[in-house]
Parts: C-alpha cells; sequence; structure tokens
C-alpha cells in the first residue's frame, strides 16, 4: 500500500510494478466454485461490499460480540445434548455408573442427565459447557445493554434495535429457566414448584392456567416435554430469528463510534472486515469458546446427582434460582404477606402475584420503552451515531444506575439466606435492610451519580480550558508560585 | 442538563468568575477566555507503524509467534483425540484447589481449550501484528429514503388498492378483514382448550379426604393412619416423643401405581409434637394429640415444603422464600412472604394406638389461588 512509505526497504522498490502472479491451482478451484455461484446469484457485489466494510474498535464493542457467541455455544452444545437427554417425566429405576443413587426410582429426564454426566464419555463437559455458556450469555448480553444505554447508542436511527434486544434479554432468561429446570432433580423441580406457586396467584385465570401448563395436577407428566419443546424449538427459534434482525440492523445503519479525531456524524472509522475484523472477530469466538471450555473443566456447575430425583414434599437448604431469575425471586422474599386480600371471598395475592408474574414483563417493557420515553421528554429528533461518555448525560447515567441499584437489591434479597448463614447476620434485618433499601437506595444512587457525572463535566472543561496539570510548580522571580499546565491535551 | 451540549463561550465563564467551578484567569496559560467558538475537527491521528511495519525481524517474530499459537491448537487437538480414548469416563484425579473431579471431564475440557485459545490468540495476535493497521473511512449516508422513493410506494399501494377494487368494493375489505382476523381462532383453541383438564375441585381436596383427589375425583372421607416418609409404616402416638419430628404422607398415598408425586404435592404433613403448656392456641390442642400436632408441610407461599424446623423456637422456615411460621401458636405467620397460617390436620388415635386423620383438612392446602375462598 502506498501509505505506509516507513518500511526502510520500501525505499528500494520504489517504482517497482510487482508481476501479476499466477494464482494457484487451489485459488483457481475456488475461484471457479464461487464464479458457479456467482453466475447464479450474483453474490459478488453484496459480499464484495461485506468484504470492505468498515467497523469501529472499541473495547466495550465485544461485550455484544461475547454473548452472541456464547449463544452460538449454547446453540452448539444444546444439539449435542439432545442427542442423549430423554425429555421425558416417566419412572424408571436408575442403574447407571452414579453408585449413591442406584435402585432409586426417578424420572427418565434426571436418569438420562445423569447418563450424561457420568456414563457418556465428554457429556459432562458440553453440559457444563452448555451451562456456563447459558450464563455468560445472559451476563454479556446484561453488560451490553449497559454500554448501549449508557452511551446512548439507543437514539435515533436504533430504537428499534434497543427494543429487538429487549425482547432478547427477557427470551433469553426465559430459555435459561426452561433449560435448568429440565434436568428434574430436586432444586429443579423445586423451581417449577415455584414457578406453579406463581402462576397458580394470577388473578381469576390462575388455576387454569396452572392445569393447562402442568397438564394437570402438578407436577403431571406433561411439564417436561412441554418445556423442552420451548427450550430447544420455540424459544430458539424466536432468538436466533430476533438476533438475525438485531445484528442485521447493525450492518445496516452501521455501527456507532465513540467520537475522537476525525470521527463525525457522518462517518465510521475503523478496521474492514477483511481481513482485519474477520481475523478479530473470528479469534475471538475460539477465544470466547475456549475460556468456557477451560471453566467447564475446571468449575463444576449444577451437580444435579448431589442433589437427587425431585420430590414435591422435599426441599434443600439455600434453594437458590440461576443469577438471573434471581432478582424476581428477591421480590418474593422482600413483598410482605400482609398484601394478600380476600375480597369478596376471592383472594388476590399482592404478595406474590406483582413480583412473580408481573415483574419480570415490566422490567423489559419499560427497557424496551426507554429510548421513546427519553426522546418525547428532550425532543431530540435527530440521528445520532456518535456516542456519549456518560458523564455528558447526567441523568440518564442517574437513571440507569437507579435502575440497576434496585435491581440489584432483588438480586441480592435472593440470597439473603445465603448472606445471613455466611455473615452470620440475622435474616429478618436482612430482609428489612433490602425492604427499606429498594425504596431508599435507587434515589440515592441516582443524585449520587449526577452529581459525580456533573463534577467530571467541570474537571473536563476545567482541563479543556487550562491544560493538564504537569505536577511542575514553578517560582516567579517577584516569589509567587503556580503549576504549570501542559496545553496538549491528548 | 447537559453542560458539554451549550457551547463552550468565553464569555460565559468570565475573568471575575461568580463561583463557577472554572475561572478563567486562574491558572498559567492562555487566561483571556479566548475559547474558539467550536473546536475544529483535527483530522485523523498520524499513523504510528508498529514494530513488524518497520524491521522485518519484529515481523518474522510475530509470525513465529502466531504459528506456535496455532501449533499449540493442533497441539490441543490431538491431545484431545489421544485423551478421549486413554481416559475412563469413571476415572477421578484429585486436582489442588478443585479437589476430586472427573478426569475425563478435566483432561477433554482444558485440551479442548487449548485447541480453541490456540486459533483465537493466534488469529488476533495475526491481525495486530501483521494485518494492516490504517483505519479506514466510511463515509454515512442517511438511512431515510429518497421523496420520490417515499412517493413511489405510496403511490403503488394506492394503485394496487384501486387495481384490485379494494377501494370500490368495501365488502371486500371488511370480509377479508374479518377472516383474516379469525382465522387463527381454530388453532389458538386447539391449544388453549387441549392443554390440561379442569381444575375443578382437585385444589381444594387432599389424598387426606379419603383417596385420589385429582380433577374430577371426590373421594369420601375416612380415618387415614399418619404413615412416615419414606418408610411407608404407621406412627404411634407414644412413639413420637417431644421434640422430634416425622415427615407424613397418608396410608395408602405410597402404594397409588399413579399420581404418587401429584398427590404428594398437597398432602405432605409434617408431625411434631410438643409440650402441651407450649401450644398457646385452643383450636391447635383440640386437633392435635397429647401434644401432637399435623401441619401441611406445604407453604402458603408459593408451594415449596417448609422443610427447616428449629427445635428450641419451634420455628419452621421454608427455604424458599423463608416464610417463618410459629408452631405454637398454630403455624401462623410470623416472618416472610407468606400470609397464611399453614392448615392444620385433625388427628387422634385409632383403637391399635396408631396416629389417624380425624377430619380432612378444613381448607385448601399449598399456594393461594383466585378462587381459593370460595
Amino acid at each position: 500500500m502506498s501509505t505506509a512509505p516507513t518500511r526502510p526497504a520500501d525505499a528500494l522498490r520504489e517504482g517497482d510494478r510487482p508481476a501479476e502472479s499466477r494464482p494457484g491451482a487451489a485459488a483457481r478451484t475456488v475461484g471457479g466454485v464461487a464464479g458457479w455461484v456467482d453466475d447464479r446469484t450474483g453474490a459478488a457485489k453484496p459480499v464484495g461490499y461485506l468484504m470492505k466494510k468498515v467497523f469501529p474498535d472499541h473495547w466495550s464493542f465485544m461485550l455484544g460480540e461475547i454473548a452472541m457467541y456464547s449463544m452460538i455455544v449454547c446453540l452448539l452444545t444444546g444439539a449435542f445434548l439432545t442427542f442423549w437427554f430423554v425429555p421425558s417425566a416417566g419412572h424408571t429405576i436408575y442403574d447407571g455408573s452414579y453408585v449413591p443413587l442406584r435402585g432409586v426410582s426417578m424420572s427418565e429426564a434426571y436418569a438420562s442427565t445423569l447418563n450424561i454426566s457420568f456414563d457418556i464419555k465428554g457429556g459432562l463437559i458440553i453440559r457444563q459447557i452448555h451451562h456456563w455458556s447459558a450464563l455468560m450469555f445472559i451476563v454479556a448480553l446484561v453488560v451490553h445493554m449497559f454500554r448501549v444505554f449508557f452511551t446512548g447508542a439507543f437514539r435515533k436511527p436504533r430504537e428499534i434495535n434497543w427494543a429487538i434486544g429487549s425482547v432478547l434479554a427477557l427470551l433469553a432468561i426465559i430459555e435459561g429457566f426452561a433449560g435448568y429446570s429440565l434436568p428434574d432433580d430436586l432444586l429443579s423441580g423445586t423451581g417449577i414448584r415455584a414457578m406453579q406457586g406463581f402462576v397458580q396467584t394470577a388473578p381469576v385465570i390462575g388455576t387454569y392456567l396452572v392445569y393447562a401448563i402442568f397438564g394437570g395436577p402438578f407436577p403431571g407428566e406433561m411439564i417436561i416435554p412441554r418445556l423442552y419443546s420451548a427450550h430447544i424449538l420455540l424459544i430458539p427459534a424466536l432468538l436466533v430469528g430476533l438476533f438475525t434482525a438485531h445484528i442485521g440492523l447493525v450492518f445496516l445503519q452501521k455501527h456507532t463510534q465513540y467520537p475522537g479525531p476525525g470521527r463525525t456524524e457522518k462517518n465510521v472509522v475503523g478496521f474492514p472486515v477483511m481481513p482485519v475484523y474477520a481475523a478479530k472477530a473470528g479469534g475471538f469466538f475460539f477465544i470466547v469458546f475456549g475460556i468456557l471450555s477451560l471453566i467447564a473443566a475446571v468449575v463444576q456447575i449444577n451437580p444435579i446427582w448431589a442433589y437427587g430425583p425431585y420430590d414435591p414434599s422435599a426441599v434443600t437448604a439455600g434453594s437458590q434460582p440461576d443469577w438471573y431469575m434471581g432478582f424476581a425471586d428477591g421480590a418474593l422474599r422482600l413483598l410482605p404477606g400482609w398484601l394478600e386480600f380476600e375480597i369478596f371471598g376471592y383472594t388476590l395475592s399482592m404478595n406474590i402475584f406483582p413480583g412473580a408474574l408481573l415483574l419480570l414483563p415490566l422490567v423489559y417493557v419499560v427497557l424496551g420503552v426507554y429510548p421513546f420515553l427519553e426522546r418525547w421528554v428532550t425532543g431530540d429528533d435527530r440521528e445520532h451515531h456518535l456516542l456519549q461518555r456518560p458523564r455528558n448525560s447526567p441523568v440518564r447515567t442517574g437513571i440507569g444506575m437507579a435502575a440497576i441499584t434496585a435491581y440489584s437489591v432483588l438480586l441480592f434479597a435472593s440470597g439473603n439466606d445465603i448472606m445471613a448463614i455466611k455473615l452470620g447476620m440475622s435474616i429478618n434485618d436482612l430482609t428489612w435492610f433490602f425492604r427499606i433499601g429498594f425504596f431508599v437506595l435507587p434515589p440515592l444512587a441516582f443524585w449520587v451519580t449526577k452529581r459525580i457525572c456533573l463534577s467530571l463535566q467541570r474537571r473536563d472543561r476545567d482541563t479543556v480550558l487550562h491544560g493538564r496539570e504537569t505536577g511542575t510548580i514553578v517560582r516567579t522571580p517577584d516569589g509567587r508560585f503556580f503549576e504549570r499546565h501542559d496545553t496538549e491535551l491528548t | 442538563m447537559n453542560e458539554q451540549d451549550t457551547p463552550t463561550h468565553g464569555s460565559e465563564v468570565g475573568p471575575t468568575g461568580h463561583g463557577t467551578a472554572v475561572r478563567l484567569d486562574q491558572g498559567h496559560i492562555i487566561g483571556d477566555g479566548g475559547i474558539p467558538e467550536r473546536f475544529s475537527n483535527p483530522g485523523l491521528p498520524v499513523h504510528v507503524p508498529r514494530a513488524a511495519d518497520l524491521d522485518e525481524d519484529a515481523a518474522r517474530r510475530a509470525e513465529k509467534q502466531v504459528t506456535t499459537l496455532f501449533g499449540i491448537s493442533i497441539l490441543g487437538t490431538l491431545l484431545f483425540i489421544v485423551l478421549y480414548f486413554l481416559i475412563d469416563v469413571e476415572e477421578t484425579i484429585y486436582v489442588p484447589g478443585i479437589g476430586v473431579t472427573s478426569a475425563s471431564n478435566l483432561a477433554l475440557g482444558v485440551t479442548l481449550a487449548l485447541a480453541l485459545l490456540g486459533i483465537g490468540f493466534g488469529a488476533i495476535h495475526w491481525a495486530k501484528t501483521l494485518m494492516p493497521d490504517h483505519e479506514m473511512v466510511e463515509e454515512r449516508h442517511p438511512l431515510r429514503a429518497t421523496d420520490e422513493s417515499r412517493d413511489r410506494v405510496v403511490h403503488e399501494m394506492r394503485e394496487g388498492g384501486n387495481s384490485s377494487q379494494l377501494t370500490r368494493r368495501p365488502f371486500l375489505k371488511y370480509t377479508l378483514g374479518g377472516a383474516l382476523g379469525l382465522f387463527a381462532v381454530p388453532l389458538v383453541l386447539q391449544v388453549a382448550g387441549s392443554l390440561g383438564p379442569m381444575p375443578q375441585k382437585s385444589l381444594s381436596l387432599t389424598f387426606w379426604h379419603g383417596g385420589p383427589s385429582g380433577p374430577g375425583q371426590e373421594p369420601e372421607f375416612k380415618p387415614l393412619r399418619l404413615m412416615r416418609d419414606p418408610e411407608n409404616t404407621p406412627v404411634r402416638a407414644d412413639e413420637v416423643t417431644v421434640g422430634s419430628v416425622y415427615h407424613i404422607l397418608p396410608e395408602g398415598l405410597l402404594d397409588l401405581e399413579e399420581g404418587v408425586l401429584e398427590e404428594k404435592a398437597k398432602a405432605a404433613v409434617l408431625l411434631v409434637r410438643l409440650q402441651e403448656d407450649e401450644i398457646q392456641s385452643e383450636k391447635q390442642l383440640d386437633w392435635g394429640y397429647q401434644g401432637i400436632v399435623a401441619y401441611s408441610k406445604i407453604c402458603t407461599h408459593v408451594g415449596c415444603p417448609v422443610g427447616l424446623y428449629e427445635q428450641v423456637t419451634h420455628h419452621l422456615l421454608c427455604p424458599c422464600h423463608q416464610s417463618t411460621f410459629d408452631v405454637t401458636r398454630d403455624c401462623e405467620v410470623i416472618f416472610g412472604p407468606a400470609k397464611r397460617s399453614l392448615p392444620q390436620l385433625k388427628i387422634t388415635v385409632d383403637d391399635e394406638g396408631y396416629l389417624v386423620s380425624e377430619q380432612p383438612f378444613a381448607e385448601a392446602v399449598g399456594p393461594s389461588y383466585w378462587e381459593r375462598g370460595q
């Protein structure tokens, strides 16, 4: 490339015209196949365009990639698991190689999960990668959402993609719940039992819903196959479809970028897909997959054999859902019992219904409509392709931090029993702390965040006006001291 | 709200300073408020060549690093294949920091990770050291289509409506709308209608009513012995010492051919013996037998088994959401999200001294539901 004249050898080659090398046999074959396809599809034009497409570079743009790759790892390992998992609540007597459970009556779902873990070579590693990548998927997705929120990337023209992302986030946790409920061990069965209790509190239709979902009285034998069909077919189809739309819109609208020299609202500065992004993003998939494998190799997750088969009259202490369901579970722990009312002989369980059935959709609806609310309040109808630093939008950053605080209070509340034991504290005191904290801490977080943002803005302005502090103290001939400031802003 | 969006005029922060954070007469440089109206775009920064751009040795080193990483990946793959056949699935291994773990899981996971990470780090190192690092600039174009394109869409839609005579013959429109609006109803009806049976009375009945209590079943009451779970043996009143706890199921439940879990989910009972003078409720004393009391084990919150009994305080704690019930006060809720007491099962002893139910639960057990009080 003529723009890199700094290579010393380049001076010698100046003016040389490289001979056109004849393509090798392999390249001619590839070219022939590509030509055959292009004759029939005309794909050369869009593919050529995509290869030169430019993506801006920043570590925070990697978060969505982690989510995407974790999802792909989930799909891949999940397909493997279907070869051995038996989605049936039918009874069987376990006779596999895990001795403590031999001879125990259990469901075929649980027995086959034990087989995957103990009798199928490499089964456990696939199962553990699957579970870890599911957790990673949702963690990465949430942090990606933080990035998009705090930098204002959801602003016009990207509101639709934000809404799609919100639906994806909700589907991901439903998918996760359906997945970890499948093994039918004591812990997952307790989760399904709680879910049954939640649905049953829906006003008017609760009992009918429960009998529809479970195909009769709880637990029945229908819930495992139904969760299975939701987990491997219905929800993944929606996830993949919406994800394709999500990434398609990123291509169409071009990625946002952080402001900087040469980066404007009217351009995208970065590296082209071919070869840099293909190598970086492609390589990153292998890194995500590799790290998930490493975690799955050394850190045990969900040891279902330790819990035993599901029995509705048994339970283990410290029963916890996977982390992403924690906030809803925490809400249930905080809602006091007096919120249950009897009206004309009908029971309205406001101690359960809001936390169990309303909270989840509510959180994601509020998330989904946020860009429209913000636009309505600010009246900002311009297109934005440059990202904001969180400090430069103090109110939004404050709202975000308040929301994260409220969510965290609920999440921590779902571990109140574990905390009480580990910290030697009273569970009642902890519960009260969280109950009060849910109302007090978010406004506090808003106020503190906003003040910090404004202070950081002032510091930025100070730097712009006076340059950077150098730490060099200068004494003038008349005895005054001042600090030398550096005019370089970078 | 957004201080940086307002253009920074020099006059705004005058040299006199009026309590703002930044004063222009302070500090060393400029100090005259000569801030430009807008900062001009300095353009892309100068490209800084990397070591491998300038020095062939550095480039060769980078190449060596990348090929080593790819080599590690190949090695990982080969090791995976070897270890897959070499290590038996049942073998365990002690690893410091992890404990005893499945040898095959550890070996396969680590080698797979090597195979994957080698490719990943190799590719990225290649991109960072040897692939071009010149940033490219791509122009953005407005997403909005041109006015002509928009008008054409509107025009084609109108034209389509006119030429299909939809606008001239409105009944076409109404009936088509109706048909399209309704055609999904049969499909929805099939699913919604056939997913499960009607609950009927099954949520308010339990096996203690005299037998299986699924939808459509209405067992006739007979006294049932209290059986230990899982031994399935009856309990004599004189065996129950003060402070002991039993998991109880009704006689016959564990002998069922089918529906065991469904009945268990409603009929599970905890049996506790208290000192009679500890019991603070007259009804509780009456419904028990010499201080032996039986309570539904299914939490009135969302139905987890109330599994934790504190002998000293006589508190029952649900491990799911920490509802706490006081056994000395008729299992009232003393803390947590549940509203209702655990229902008590009225018990007595039969001729042979075994504990039996005297009547079924007087109310529905388990989590609340809308028509519970009916």
